[in-house]
């Protein structure tokens, strides 16, 4: 590891914290926060140590998901199907309220997922439609930049992941995510509600359940993605319509997704906020 | 000079068991939360943060509000400050002790919250908020009581607790500095991604800080008879007015800007916190925090021009009035409108309402009560000391 | 809860109490799942002979491994197989990994941590097996 520069990214931070002079040097530091794709955010490492000078040179694995929401349009109750499998899969809980509710991966209308999008006079084609949202897994996560634990990071392969273990549930990361992708365990998942009824109806018992306390979000599946298979909901998605989502890496020329985004025109969610999400949406 | 604390009157032992009620019931409610979740408090996806951020943000502001008491006196040398520059840092203390509770009571897992120093990351705003807030801490006690323990004695304060002082002057700007930065500095937030924010939090801080200071002056002259003078509280007045006046001159600043620009994003929290705002994909028209937010422009006003008031009419009544009025506006504006409205509208673009539970408040109040029982014991210690270096300048 | 001070007190009450055990035969058991000289006998799982490290290293340390397990795998992605002491192939994972062999937590894991009255969170995410009914009645 890199040991000097952590060391005076380290005194800069000090310097910054002490007085407000430094403080350009320390949101130089902090810009830079995010890991770079290609560096594992190591374990106890600061984050920041890997940042400087990578710029927009594509540099290792960046996984990316492409989604075609005409599939999804043209088949009602598909999107629900992905949820369905990653939320299962992944044991996330079901509180039955909006104030306690886990999710992972969604649907809400085109308004809402893209409102920076929301040009007036839509065509009612795309004002009724559904859209999957889920964590845009950005290459310059805001998420990641708040944690003050790095219990969130950005993994080799450019997934924005957490460790549940080392949360400490201060939910800095929901207030700066900018797309709702997180959630909270406001209340213990393995519970059950008035009528005895488990919020986590039935448990894989190949996957952890979370604990209160914790937040979560969508993961890429990395424990698949590892192993060469697609993330669940992707998975799902293609088994009712073929390339209804795609997923690959984006710098690898020569992947389906980075074909794909050369070949057709594609959206992000709040492009304008410089986060770089890895989702595209083929509309 | 500590035994102090244990000689007092009836109303002294009255106040201070009142207070140790409501923090029983504070550390009751803590538990229920503790063992329930945080889901005990009225906090939702869409709103992650309630009272206790909100608590915390405003109170550190009040910390750093002891600094206009400070700076005078160990800067400018300005001796009509003498006896209150002490209660700025005491109650800069009891601030930051509230600071630190208000921010355990947040974490969802509270016995991990050494993990912030086990992996440092200093990319984080939080990981500097530590830093500075637990410095200042250190540095308020330090001076405080070793400036404090000199009167005691009758001398004046070693030399080397100067640097120490000297220090403490930037950091408290620091402290709500980067207080501001957790907010500034989070892409796709319109409302607190703004510049303006750190100036703001310090102009509604150097107003609120020493408002507070002098109610409880005015109160302790009442109770105790400890007479700050009438020039400091003349000079007090000059400060708390300006200030207050920034602030509201900067949130001038953030209205022109949204609505003159006509930008959606930057409108929408403005007029959920001022006028009401409709969630498009309900039909529901949001406006909880409406009353709230007119009140605190009213408060505010009326309160500047009853401070200025006060000092021509030389009035300690309408004065205490004045200082009560700019200080829960300023409540307001920050301890509920900053943080709550923050929030509003989502991500997504929805609206939820924030509402606290008895839990939540219970907690809150158990934490600002223990806040005052910090401050009273302190206070009682700065009276004691006072009385005492007086008689013996009486008796010389 | 889990209180840090109250982990590591327990922790260290625990490497005492297993360090005493190392010496003797292990596969001493009765049927209350403690030995004949008193001491917690957790018992192995059929099948397999040998744990991904040496038994007295996994009496005292195992929770070190998970941790170093934990960070590997979701930190630096390093989700390859390991190899027991015995040459079988084990997925680096509590769940997935080590309760494959070790079927009952009851059984095993209890057995000890209940004797060293250390209660470790994994249990809060972490799904143990369902015991069947014989692995509840020797409880
Ligand atoms: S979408 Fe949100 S949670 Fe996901 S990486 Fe981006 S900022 Fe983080
Ligand atoms: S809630 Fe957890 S993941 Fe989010 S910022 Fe805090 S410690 Fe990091
Ligand atoms: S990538 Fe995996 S974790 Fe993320 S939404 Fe899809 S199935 Fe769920």
């Amino acid at each position: 590891m890199d040991n000097t520069r952590r060391k005076f990214l380290k005194l800069a931070g000090l310097t910054a914290a002490a007085g407000v002079g430094a403080t350009v040097i320390g949101s130089k530091a902090m810009a830079s926060g995010a890991p770079a794709h290609g560096a594992p955010a190591g374990h106890g490492a600061p984050a920041a140590a890997h940042g400087g000078g990578h710029g927009d040179v594509a540099t290792g694995v960046r996984q990316a998901i492409v989604i075609d929401t005409g599939k999804f349009n043209d088949n009602p109750g598909l999107a629900e199907k992905c949820q369905q499998a990653c939320h299962s899969y992944h044991n996330v809980p079901d509180f039955g309220n909006p104030k306690d509710e886990i999710k992972w991966i969604w649907t809400d209308k085109f308004a809402n997922v893209f409102p920076e999008h929301s040009h007036y006079k839509k065509d009612d084609r795309i004002s009724s439609m559904d859209i999957i949202a889920m964590c845009n897994h950005c290459e310059n996560p805001p998420c990641v930049r708040a944690c003050p634990t790095q219990a969130t990071f950005k993994n080799a392969d450019g997934a924005v992941m957490m460790d549940f273990h080392r949360c400490i549930g201060c939910r800095f990361c929901m207030a700066a995510c900018p797309y709702g992708a997180r959630s909270f365990n406001w209340r213990s998942p393995r519970g059950v509600d008035k009528e005895g009824h488990p919020f986590i109806e039935k448990m894989n018992p190949k996957f952890p359940s979370r604990m209160r306390g914790v937040v979560e979000k969508c993961s890429l599946c990395s424990w698949r993605t590892k192993k060469g298979l697609d993330p669940l909901c992707v998975e799902e998605a293609n088994k009712t319509a073929a390339d209804a989502m795609i997923f690959g890496d984006l710098n690898d020329k020569d992947s389906k997704v980075a074909k794909l985004l050369r070949s057709k025109f594609t959206i992000q969610r709040k492009p304008a906020l410089g986060t770089k999400p890895s989702i595209f949406y083929i509309i | 000079m500590v035994n102090k604390v244990l000689k007092g009157n009836g109303l002294y032992w009255g106040w201070l068991s009142l207070l140790l009620m409501i923090m029983g019931a504070g550390a009751v409610s803590y538990l229920v939360q503790f063992n329930y979740g945080l889901g005990a408090t009225g906090m939702s996806r869409d709103v992650t943060w309630g009272i206790y951020i909100s608590q915390f943000t405003f109170l550190v502001g009040v910390a750093a509000g002891g600094l206009m008491l400070v700076l005078p006196y160990y800067l400018h040398d300005y001796k009509a400050f003498g006896r209150i520059t002490i209660l700025g840092e005491f109650m800069a203390i009891a601030a930051i002790v509230m600071c630190l509770m208000f921010i355990i009571a947040d974490l969802g897992q509270p016995m991990r919250a050494t993990n912030v120093i086990l992996h440092p990351s200093p990319n984080s705003m939080l990981f500097y908020d530590m830093i500075v807030l637990n410095g200042y801490l250190f540095l308020n006690v330090l001076c405080g009581t070793v400036v404090l323990h000199s009167e005691y004695k009758g001398i004046k304060y070693p030399r080397w607790i100067k640097p120490f002082i000297y220090l403490s002057i930037p950091w408290a700007i620091s402290i709500h500095t980067v207080t501001a930065f957790l907010y500034a500095g989070l892409p796709g937030r319109h409302f607190w991604l703004t510049a303006v924010l750190a100036p703001r939090f310090l102009a509604s801080a150097f107003a609120a800080g020493p408002a507070l200071l002098l109610i409880i002056a005015l109160i302790m002259q009442r109770t105790a008879g400890f007479n700050v003078g009438r020039i400091a509280k003349d000079k007090l007045v000059t400060i708390i007015g300006y200030a207050a006046i920034i602030n509201f001159f900067l949130v001038g600043c953030e209205l022109f800007t949204a609505y003159y620009s006509n930008m959606p994003g930057h409108m929408h929290t403005l007029d959920y916190l001022f006028f009401g705002l409709v969630d498009h994909s309900t039909g529901i028209m949001h406006n909880n925090l409406v009353p709230f937010m007119r009140a605190f422009v009213v408060m505010g006003v009326v309160g500047i021009g009853l401070l200025f008031a006060a000092r021509r009419a030389k009035s300690d009544a309408m004065l205490a009035t004045a200082c009560v009025l700019i200080f829960v506006s300023f409540w307001i504006d920050k301890g509920l409108g900053l943080v709550l409205g923050g929030f509003v509208p989502s991500p997504m673009e929805h609206v939820t309402e924030y509402v606290p539970t008895v839990v939540e408040i219970g907690v809150a109040v158990g934490i600002w009560a223990t806040g005052f029982f910090v401050l009273t014991l302190l206070y009682k210690m700065v009276v004691a000391v006072k009385r005492r270096s007086e008689d013996l300048l009486e008796i010389e | 809860m889990y209180d840090k001070v109250k982990v590591f007190i327990g922790l260290a009450i625990f490497v005492v109490a297993a360090l005493s055990i190392v010496g003797y035969n292990m596969s001493v058991g009765d049927k209350d799942g403690f030995r004949t000289d008193g001491k917690p006998g957790p018992e192995k799982p059929a099948g397999h002979e040998k744990c991904v490290k040496e038994t007295a290293y996994m009496q005292t340390s195992h929770m070190v491994l998970l941790n170093k397990w934990r960070d590997e795998v979701i930190r630096e992605g390093k989700r390859e197989l390991v190899e027991t002491v015995g040459g079988e192939m084990v997925e680096k994972s509590l769940q997935n990994g080590c309760l494959s062999c070790h079927v009952s937590k009851i059984k095993f894991c209890d057995r000890c941590h209940e004797y060293a009255n250390v209660k470790p969170y994994c249990w809060d995410c972490h799904l143990a097996p369902v015991e069947t009914p014989a692995s509840k009645e020797a409880h």
